[in-house]
């Protein structure tokens, strides 16, 4: 059991050590994120009051816009030289590869979120983070996304014209998950009931339950020869 | 073999069909409101469940490929996909045939409109990346995954879209259920003739993989 945490963990430290030396990836989705942002301020005005009922969607596709250039990213940088053939071939459980895979994208997520709120906050004039509970909501959606996008991300890869591939096999899978997020932070951010938001809780967690399981099955068989 | 079955389905069709036509457009009686219009309806509920039943069958072939690696599964569970994607096609399209008259809109974003159109993206997503894929072995299981995941999705999108809708006021509601008994009958008449449909289209996919997995072999052997 600790060889398969301690195999995790290799994983994520050397994905870590990778993005912290180059900063390839979260530098082009720091300012894709941010320019998502900036372009979607052009289709309201955002000093008027519509904007709190749409606020929470334009963050969260700036989120997962630039979310979906890092995993690519991610993956490429992996199959170059062969590298994920080889780390397959290591003697660990190959689902704690693809976990490694996970948290660091995970992180990489976080980080992302990390930089683009504030600026979000202060160009719409608007807190996201008014109540708690909205960390575990984007704890949740970041979750679900880097989940499926890791899986997806190892699929696309292999396939002709993976740039295109990874946004048309993941988004359609995510549905549940964009609208969650979106519909709960724009309960957060107009301060309504958030007793409202405990739908949309309940259907993130039962989304990364069942995902969560459903790849630790299936992985093995998908990467194995 | 494949071949004699598929000969027999064929013979079965051209008897079904017509016995269908009937039914649907002269037994059923036509629907006082909506009037002829709404004989679209065997035909738009019977697509639906075979674009159902059929990604039913390519998440089941999906996970028996995935246990046992026998390559006629995934030739199932492909065509099962793109039998299924035609059928839901044509539900994308009948529905919105038959909602203009009696909706007065082309378009609602109604949880089963709009769960039946993110199946439809997700097929998709499942045949455009069995074409991109090169390698027999790697497709085969990739297409299982997805093949696997994008079904289990299905609910949870239809519960999240309801939840979506319910926020939002419903601006048409679909009228009262009560459908005349005989009317019934031809649903069912239908329902079964387009499975008939549903396996003799199977089949023929199933003999041009067959065909195709040949070619590879003799290809190998060169």
């Amino acid at each position: 059991m600790t060889s398969y945490f301690k195999a995790i963990y290799a994983i994520l430290k050397k994905d870590l050590m990778v993005e912290f030396r180059t900063k390839e990836s979260i530098n082009s989705m720091a300012v894709f994120g941010l320019l998502t942002v900036t372009v979607f301020s052009f289709i309201l005005d955002p000093s008027s009051d519509s904007k709190i009922e749409v606020a929470g969607g334009i963050f969260w596709i700036a989120i997962i816009f630039s979310g979906l250039l890092g995993l690519g990213k991610s993956m490429l940088n992996e199959v170059n030289g062969g590298n994920f053939e080889a780390i397959l071939l290591a003697p660990v459980d190959s689902t704690s590869i693809f976990f490694g895979k996970f948290i660091a994208n995970m992180t990489s997520m976080f980080l992302l979120e990390i930089i683009i709120l504030p600026i979000f906050s202060v160009f719409y004039s608007i807190n996201i983070l008014s109540h708690p509970l909205m960390l575990l909501i984007l704890f949740l959606t970041t979750y679900a996304f880097s989940l499926l996008g890791t899986l997806f991300s190892v699929i696309s890869v292999k396939s002709r014209s993976r740039e295109a591939m990874l946004p048309l096999l993941l988004l359609p899978i995510l549905i549940p998950v964009i609208l969650a997020a979106i519909l709960s932070t724009n309960i957060f951010v107009a301060g309504d009931d958030i007793v409202g938001s405990y739908n949309w809780i309940k259907i993130l967690s039962v989304f990364n339950i069942i995902f969560t399981t459903v790849i630790f099955v299936i992985f093995p068989s998908i990467v194995e020869e | 073999m494949l071949s004699k079955v598929s000969r027999v389905f064929d013979i079965l069709l051209i008897i079904a069909v017509p016995i269908g036509l009937y039914f649907a457009f002269i037994y059923a009686p036509i629907e006082y409101k909506m009037g002829i219009v709404q004989k679209i309806f065997y035909f738009h509920v019977a697509s639906a469940w075979v674009g159902f039943f059929a990604f039913f069958i390519t998440f089941l072939m999906s996970i028996i490929f995935l246990i046992n690696r026998k390559f006629i599964f995934d030739d199932i569970a492909e065509a099962s996909a793109e039998v299924g994607l035609l059928f839901t096609t044509i539900v994308l399209v009948t529905g919105p045939i038959w909602a203009k008259p009696t909706w007065g809109a082309y378009w609602t974003w109604d949880p089963r409109l709009t769960t039946t159109l993110i199946l439809w993206f997700i097929y998709v997503g499942y045949i455009l990346l069995r074409q991109f894929i090169v390698d027999v072995n790697q497709r085969a299981k990739f297409s299982a995954a997805l093949g696997i995941i994008g079904f289990i999705d299905v609910p949870i999108v239809f519960l999240s879209i309801r939840l979506w809708r319910t926020i939002h006021p419903n601006v048409v509601q679909k009228g009262g259920g009560g459908l005349h008994p005989d009317m019934l009958t031809s649903l069912f008449v239908c329902l079964g003739i387009f499975t008939i449909i549903y396996i003799a289209l199977l089949l023929k996919r199933l003999s041009v993989s067959s065909l195709e997995r040949r070619i590879l072999i003799i290809e190998e052997k060169k």
